[in-house]
């Protein structure tokens, strides 16, 4: 679904991504690890563009999406994107927030896309909040109400960049569930986060990511109790 | 004596009679209130459209990094008119740049426009640039396009950032436009001129103005913080 081949990113002289190579299949849930700069955000941002790649391919759906005859907006609307400070459009209530962009894109009619998010909001528990605006959320609230904004798209696949490390202890709970029970459901899922026992649960697939390379990757259960790179040995030991 | 006089209530009355009802004066003042309005409102339009046009074009540029020259002509064009007074911009609009034109008023209108459209639009480039940039990310990330993105994500929550400074603007404007009397043009200030050059009093058409000039600055004080209130609704916890 998702191939890289060769990719690189570099600002200036400074080399983020070394030639990363990796192929994420449909119904995968890939759950990228590693220490702060070691460029997992930065690899899950070239996926859906939102960094330009300096070197090599990524194709989805047989797509190369970082060519210029590539229509990346009609890409993105495939991939589904959760960000660590929820980005939410505050001046638009909830129901706004879910609904811009199906009905902008002219995918669903108004009353389409408004029945599709209160079938979403009342999955979530938080039918009472259609008309509010996201300053009245909880920190925890706005970030599920951010996964539905995805999900009313109807991507995919699903991109987490940290979802729950701008969150309070007590909120990452609920975000985790609505995440496994994503999982559940089949949804190909690639997620970078902080979050160990999520990776063990949930993952299919672990990365471990170090100096914008990717050092070792494999199944959670092997990946925690048998891990092989020095590096990830040391990471593990100060995470776990 | 004299100091009292000035207190009078009848010496008010003749004064008021002297400059607003002997020979109509106070059409005079009707008709300049109403060019001063016409200029400002039309200046003001056109100040938010080129305003607003330079801000977008000037991040459009900045953060795709295209059409370099672009930029550097919107450069000109802020530091030129930020640069010159407003009144030396008014005379060369009106001796040099349209000479041909004799029009007052749209000359007027042009040159106030393209003035104020330099504020307007440093105003509104710094609205853009103090929204998180991760309102364009999530909206990019949707599959709207930037330019979709910029009107429905952007602006809207910038403009609710700069409406304060957007409406010092035109309260300048309003209070800039009593120089146009310079290219023979009879607005309000100029018409309390006229009439004082009659009457051979200077106070009382003057602080007539003034205190004109005052309500329509607190109208339009009154009107943006409604405006104000309006956009904050979804501040409200």
């Amino acid at each position: 679904m998702i191939d890289v081949k060769n990719l690189e990113k570099k600002y200036g002289e400074n080399i983020v991504l070394k030639n990363i190579s990796e192929t994420i299949c449909k119904g995968e849930k890939v759950v990228i690890v590693g220490p702060s700069g070691s460029g997992k955000s930065t690899f899950l941002r070239c996926l859906n563009l939102l960094e330009v790649p300096t070197g090599g391919e990524i194709w989805f759906e047989g797509n190369l999406i970082n060519s210029r005859e590539c229509n990346i907006d009609a890409i993105r609307m495939k991939m589904g994107m959760v960000f660590q400070h929820f980005n939410l459009f505050p001046h638009l209530t909830v129901m706004e927030n879910i609904t811009l962009a199906p009905v902008h894109l002219k995918l669903q009619t108004k009353a389409e896309a408004e029945e599709n998010a209160r079938r979403l909001l009342s999955l979530i528990g938080l039918s009472d909040k259609a008309q509010a605006y996201p300053q009245m959320l909880s920190g925890g609230q706005k970030q599920r109400i951010a996964i539905v904004r995805a999900l009313a798209m109807n991507p995919d696949v699903m991109l987490f960049d940290e979802p729950t490390s701008a969150l309070d202890p007590e909120m990452v709970g609920e975000v985790l569930e609505l995440m496994k029970n994503l999982a559940k459901q089949g949804m190909t899922m690639v997620v970078v986060t902080h979050e160990m026992s999520f990776a063990r649960e949930v993952a299919t697939r672990v990365l471990f990511m170090d100096e914008g390379e990717i050092k070792e990757q494999a199944p959670p259960s092997e990946f925690f109790t048998n891990p092989k790179h020095p590096r990830l040995k040391d990471f593990l030991s100060k995470v776990l | 004596m004299f100091e009292l006089k000035i207190f009078t209530a009848s010496f008010i009355a003749d004064k008021f009679v002297q400059t607003f009802i002997e020979e109509d004066r106070w059409k005079t003042f009707a008709s300049g209130l109403g060019v001063t309005l016409l200029i400002t409102f039309f200046a003001a339009i056109l100040g938010i459209i080129i305003g607003m046009t330079v801000a977008v074009g000037k991040v459009w540029c900045y953060q795709s990094g295209r059409l370099k020259i672009l930029d550097r002509i919107f450069d000109v064009y802020l530091t030129v008119i930020r640069g010159t007074p407003t009144l030396v911009q008014l005379l060369i609009m009106y001796f040099i740049i349209l000479k041909s034109v004799d029009n007052g008023i749209i000359i007027a209108i042009l040159a106030f426009g393209i003035n104020s459209g330099a504020y307007v639009a440093e105003i509104v480039r710094g609205g853009i640039l103090g929204i998180d940039k991760g309102q364009m990310e999530a909206g990019r990330s949707l599959g709207l396009s930037a330019w979709t993105t910029m009107r429905k994500i952007i602006l809207p929550q910038a403009i609710k950032n700069i409406l304060p400074a957007l409406g010092n603007e035109f309260i300048t404007l309003l209070k800039e436009t009593s120089v146009v009397g310079y290219i023979a043009i009879t607005d309000l200030t100029k018409a309390a001129v006229a009439v004082q050059a009659r009457t051979y009093d200077a106070m009382f058409p003057l602080v007539s103005i003034a205190l004109i000039y005052l309500l329509l600055v607190t109208v339009m004080t009154w009107l943006q913080r409604k405006v104000e209130r309006r956009l904050a609704k979804s501040d409200r916890r």
